[in-house]
This record gives structure tokens, sequence and C-alpha cells, in this order.
């Protein structure tokens, strides 16, 4: 047992043997019946709006009024791609890219930076280790929401509100990474590992990047993973920091066409195709980290 | 942080009571609310916050004519759904934008922060007065002589958009009251149809009847705000489309939404009373019915009165802190006043003009295709002079327009009535302007 508590890493991310256990009686028919029926309305429940997005994106502004709305009446997909990228000189390409660089940017320094940080934390003993931890760990419970406004004061004292700068800077923080990557590191980085590179005369930084990042791989994609999808979501802070237009990211480009809508609604068409075309990198992200994300989801939960 | 609150309104307030004494006989000195406003010498670059969505293109005209007078546009999403939050995180942080769109509802809202240039010092604004329909300078003073807290930019006067085939085909009688509206509803009923659809989460559609009615929301007599959400007038607008909703006349689908427009695409829904910006919305939500509509004035109370409503339109404000209040106003003028602006705005925006002289401009004058080559605007111009010019917002409109619309959702599934929904949309309101030490009376 105890060997099993020192190493959950390796247990978490390697496949799970359990000879010594006899494998559980076989569900009877019915259970099984209703346990699907249970998934599978779930999966309707999430995929339907999906599949309305890509019917609805596909379709001319008048056949969404009066089409059937979950099947192509005539496919525009193409001509409304077209259509979006060069509504007002393709500003929504500008938002796109914007979102990229917020999301994928500060998620990589902010994973780069926690990972050092969780990492310091767990293998050296300094004084006042575990105080910063704690402040660390009381960060966690601050959501990013309440913070929008009072960075948006302190960007305004030092007149960099409205900047790039202003929603890049505040988005690399995160607590709950350090609090992952400590977890992990500790676990997962053997002290006779490290003694054996110092004695091999390599410094510390060079230990870190050359072998205890190794090790913590999986953790820190798993950070990278949560912290990309917090960016993302992290609507209030760009709403509240932003004025400029070219430095919208796209979720908030495409709430402020939503919200006009009742106005112009010929921008509903466009909203439609450009929430499609803003889920993508998000879906790519996942489907190509999915498996990082399911072994790190468990190391957050056997500590 | 809430004494300092409380202080603010109170000065705000007595700010108020000072204006409202002085108006009479010191129209030229510029008292200690009123802003200076000498021009600048030099370049100057100006920031101007809107949300409508080609204002760029608008603005770029007037860069291009103004080398001294740049200015650069921020935007973001439509007032209500974060700008004007933003507006007050700005003017708290000191960096507001010189110039905002501000809708005349949400104008007392920030006058009450103490976040608008009074532009009354400024000359060339006052002298543009009479070029503004009055009812929409009233919206922009608060009723305060030589002041101007912004400029008036676009009207939402209204009129009734109704299906002339079908009322033709079943011999149904243009309605011109609200009484032969109510029977007209009945035999739309008859025929398989809904008059209308009554608007139970959009509340400005409500208060634009009320409006026309002679309702008084709100008023300020430079000491505190009263609030009479449930006077005679709007009592009586209530009433009469409870009235509807108890005989079921009226559907009541959630507006702006493809089931809204199907409503109307599929000739389920007749009329829509609403404003003028309101054409291109049916024009683009319900394109199977084109060439089928028309409009035709609001239904009156009283056979022979010639009332309207309005609903929507925004001014142009100033924000306190702005640096070049002169060149701001020149601006703003040049935005709503110029020929050139306001066809930009109609033509890029659907905007229509604030001005007396912009009805006239050559757009507003033609047959519209939609509506049966109809010359629509001529309508709207008309209903644009008789919109009463008295009405009020008060400074919490979002708070009592979510508290309305609450009881309207309620009223429309059989809960409750219309009447009690504004009953306690007016305690709430009262409530809220308590809690933000806003003197109200009871």
């Amino acid at each position: 047992m105890s060997v099993t508590v020192t190493r959950p890493a390796r247990r978490a991310a390697g496949p799970r043997v359990d000879a010594g256990r006899p494998t559980a009686v076989r569900d009877s028919l019915p259970s099984r019946i209703a346990a699907m029926a249970v998934m599978a309305v779930a999966t309707a429940y999430v995929l339907i709006p999906l599949w309305w997005l890509v019917v609805g994106a596909s379709k001319d502004q008048s056949q969404l009024i009066d089409g059937n709305p979950l099947w192509f009446t005539d496919f525009q997909l193409f001509s409304n791609i077209s259509d979006l990228l060069n509504y007002r000189d393709g500003v929504f390409l500008r938002w796109l890219l914007n979102s990229v660089a917020y999301t994928g940017g500060a998620a990589l320094l902010g994973t780069l930076f926690a990972g050092m940080c969780g990492y310091a934390l767990a293998v050296y003993r300094f004084p006042g280790r575990e105080v910063l931890f704690n402040i660390v760990l009381g960060g966690v419970l601050v959501p990013a929401t309440a913070l929008a406004l009072p960075l948006f004061l302190m960007f305004s004292q030092i007149h960099a509100a409205n900047t790039f700068w202003s929603v890049f800077l505040p988005s690399i923080v995160n607590p709950f990474g350090v609090y992952l990557a400590r977890v992990y590191a500790s676990a997962s980085v053997p002290a006779d590992l490290l003694e054996a590179a110092r004695i091999d005369g390599a410094g510390e930084v060079r230990t870190f990047f050359t072998v205890s990042i190794r090790l913590m791989t999986p953790a820190l994609v798993t950070i990278f993973l949560f912290h990309f999808v917090a960016i993302w979501n992290n609507f209030l802070l760009p709403l509240i920091m932003l004025g400029d237009e070219k430095l919208f990211p796209v979720t908030l480009g495409l709430y402020t066409w939503n919200s006009q809508v009742d106005q112009n609604p010929e921008l509903r068409g466009l909203v439609l195709i450009g929430a499609l075309i803003s889920i993508l990198p998000m879906i790519l992200v996942f489907l190509s980290l999915q498996r990082f994300w399911r072994a790190g989801l468990g190391t957050g939960s056997l500590k | 942080m809430r004494s300092r609150l409380r202080a603010t309104s109170i000065i705000m307030i007595s700010a108020l009571a000072a204006a409202a004494c002085s108006g009479t006989d010191t129209e030229t000195t510029s008292g200690p609310g009123k802003t200076a406003c000498a021009p600048t010498q030099g370049k100057v670059e100006l920031t101007f916050t809107s949300w409508i969505p080609e204002i760029q293109s608008v603005v770029d005209a007037w860069n291009a004519k103004n080398p001294n007078i740049q200015v650069k546009v921020q935007t973001g999403p439509a007032g209500n759904a974060g700008t004007y939050q933003n507006f007050s995180n700005q003017l708290k942080a000191g960096n507001a934008p010189d110039l905002g769109q501000v809708e005349y509802d949400t104008l007392p809202s920030f006058r009450v922060q103490d976040g608008l240039t009074d532009l009354g010092g400024c000359d060339i604004v006052m002298k543009a007065k009479d070029q503004f329909v009055d009812w929409t300078w009233n919206q922009v003073t608060f009723g305060e002589q030589g002041s101007a807290f912004g400029v008036p930019q676009d009207s939402g006067p209204m009129a009734m958009f109704y299906r002339k085939d079908l009322f033709e085909k079943n011999g149904i009688k243009v309605p011109t009251t609200w009484q032969e509206y109510a029977d007209a509803a009945a035999k739309v009923k008859q025929a398989g149809g809904y008059i209308t659809n009554f608007s139970q989460v959009d509340i400005n559609q409500f208060a634009g009847m009320a409006w026309q009615a002679g309702a008084h929301w709100f008023a300020n007599d430079g000491n505190a705000w009263s609030v009479t959400l449930t006077d005679p007038a709007t009592t009586k607008v209530a009433d009469y489309w409870q009235d509807l909703i108890n005989r079921k006349l009226v559907s009541a689908v959630p507006p702006w939404t493809p089931e809204w427009n199907n409503a109307y695409n599929s000739d389920k829904a007749w009329t829509w009373v609403s404003a003028v910006w309101g054409a291109n919305t049916i024009a683009t939500g319900a394109p199977k019915t084109a060439g089928k509509w028309a409009v035709a004035p609001m239904p009156q109370w009283n056979a022979g009165e010639t009332t309207a409503g309005n609903w929507g339109g925004s001014s142009t404000v100033v924000f306190k802190g702005s640096k070049h209040p002169y060149e701001a106003a020149q601006f703003a003028l040049w935005l709503n006043t110029s020929d050139e602006a306001l066809t930009l705005l109609n033509q890029k925006a659907n905007l229509y003009p604030a001005t007396k002289a912009g009805a006239q401009l050559p757009a507003l004058k033609k047959g519209v295709a939609f509506y049966g080559d109809q010359p629509i605007y001529d309508v709207f111009a008309k209903a644009s002079e008789q919109v009463k010019p008295d009405f009020v917002w008060g400074p919490t409109m979002t708070k009592t327009y979510t508290d309305a619309s609450d009881g309207f959702k309620a009223a429309v599934s059989g809960k409750g009535t219309l009447g009690e929904a504004l009953q306690s949309a007016q305690q709430s309101t009262i409530a809220t302007l308590k809690s933000q030490s806003i003197p109200v009376k009871e």
C-alpha cells in the first residue's frame, strides 16, 4: 500500500493492472440499457446545440428563420465564411489571432512559471516555503472575475489599460497550476536523481530544464490545458480592459456583435459562423491533449 | 466607499438645485458646474467610444477633413451589455474617453455619477439647440436651462407596422385608435393570427407606449427623485394590454429570437408597434413577407389625437475629465447635425437622426420596397414631431427594466398582472435609489 502512495503518478499514467482482484460480476441487461439511455440523452443534450450551430452556420440568413433548424437547406458555409472574413476588412481574423496570442501565449508562459514555481516549492527547503505555498493556495480560491475590476484600476494608474499587456500579463498568473506542479513534482521527481545531477555538475536551472521538466511533462500538459481553458473563458477581463477593437479576443468580439443583433439583424449570421470557427481551436487543443488531461486530472484528485 | 458615494450624490443634487435656481437670471455666466469651453491650440486627439459597428467609417470622414482634431474610435458591446459598466469603471479610474455614446434612458445614471461635462458653456452647442427635435433636446438637458449634457444623436419615433395584405384580405379596418386595435385583435385571432407579439422581456416597447399615453415615470425637482411607474397613464396602458393578454389576443414569444422572427415571417403576427429602426428588423427577420407590409401612425387613445411614443435613441456625451470639451463638442455636433455624417450613420447603422433637418435626408424620402414602395419615413418624421417632450428617465433604468420584465414575464404566463408588475418595479426602484444613496421621495 505504501508503495502506491509514494508513486501515485506512475500508476495513474500507466495502464492499471488489477491482477489480484477478480473482475466484478457483469451488470444485468436492463441496468446496462438504462445506463446507455442516460448516456445517450446526455450526449444528445451536449451535441444537439453544436449540431444546430454547424447547420445554422451553413445557412443563408433568411433560411435561418424558416428552414428546418436541424437540417441543411442551402449549403452556404463557404460563402458565409468568406463573408465573415471580409466583414470590415477581416476584423474577425484579427480577433482570432489575438485569442491565439492571449490564450496560447499566456498559457505557455504561465505553465512554465507555474511549473518552475511548483517545482521549487517541492524540491527546495527554505524558510517561508509553506507560507508562500499557502498564499498561492489562497489565490486558487479567488475567482478571476473578482480580480478584473481591481486589475483595471491598477492598469489605469500606470496608463496601461486598453493595451495588449493589460490582458496578457494578468493571464499568466495561475495559482492552481503552481499547486498542481508542486504536488506532481514532489511525487515524480526523486531526490536521488537531483542529487545525481548535482554530483555530475549540472546547475539547478539546467537540471530543471533537462531532467525535471521531462519527468513533469504530464502535469505540465494538464496545467497548460487548465490554463488555456481558464484564459479562454475569462471573458470579463478583456471586456473591462479593452476598448480598442484591434485588441479584442474572439470571444469579446462575437459578444459585441451579438449584443447588437436587435438593431443590426444582419450580424446574426456572422455571429453564428464566427462562433463555429471560434470553437475550432478549443476542439483541436482538446483532441490532441486529452490523454494527458485525463491522467493529470487523476493526479490532482489523488493528493 | 459608501459614505463617499452618498456625499457625491448629495453634492450632485445640490448642483442640480443650484442650476435650476440660477437658470433664469444667469444664462451666460459659467457656474461651478459648467466647464469652460475654450478651443485648444494645436493638434488635439480625442477618443470616442461607440458600439455602432460601422462607426469607424463615419469617423474617418471627419478625420480626413480635420487634421487638427483627430478622433480615435474605441468600441465594445451595446451599452447595457457592458459598455456602460465600462464607462463607470473608466470614470472611476480617470481614463474615460473624451466622447461616448449613451442612450437617453441611461443619461440620468451618468448625470448622477457626475460623469458628464455640461456643454452649456459651449456656445456652439447652445446655438445648435434649435436644430434638434424638441424632445430629444430635453433628454440631454434634463430640463435645465442653459445646460446640455450631450448632443442628441438618434431617435426612435414609433409607428405601427402592419400586414397590409392580410388586413385587406380579411376586410379588417386598419386601426387608428387603441380601441379599434383591440377590436381588430379579436378579428385577427378569428382569422388565425395574432395582432402582435407582446414584448414581455424588452420593457422599452411598453415604455414607448406609456410615453405616448402621457406617462411620467420619473421626475427630479432638484432635491430628490420621484418615481411614478404606476401613474394613471401607465396604468391605463398596462390594463389595456393585460386585457388583450387575458383574452389571448396577443402572442408572447421572447423578442429578438428566431422564433419571434418566424412569427412575422409566417403570417402569425400581423402588426408591430415599434420604432423607426424596426423597419430593418422586420425586413431582415421576415424576408418572405417582402412587399406586404405598410406603416401607419401609432393608434391613438382618443380619436383625432396625434401623439407618438419613442423607443430608443442615443446621444453623444463628453465625459468629465475630457481636456478638450470644445473640440469634442465640435465633433459631436458634426456627427449629429451634418448631412454628411447623418447620411453615413443612416446608411451604415440605420440610425434615424434627431435633428429636424435630418428627416429631409434624400435616403429618408424614398419609398422602401419591403413596404410596397411606401415612403415609410414620412410617417416616422411626423411621429418624431408628435413625441411628448417631457418624459424623464430615472437614474437606475437597468434595474427598473429587470424588475419590470420579471413581473411582465410572470403576467404573460398568467401569474399576476402587468399592473402588479409595475407596482413591484416601483417599490424596488425606490429601494435601489435608496441603496445608492440617491435622494428619493416616497
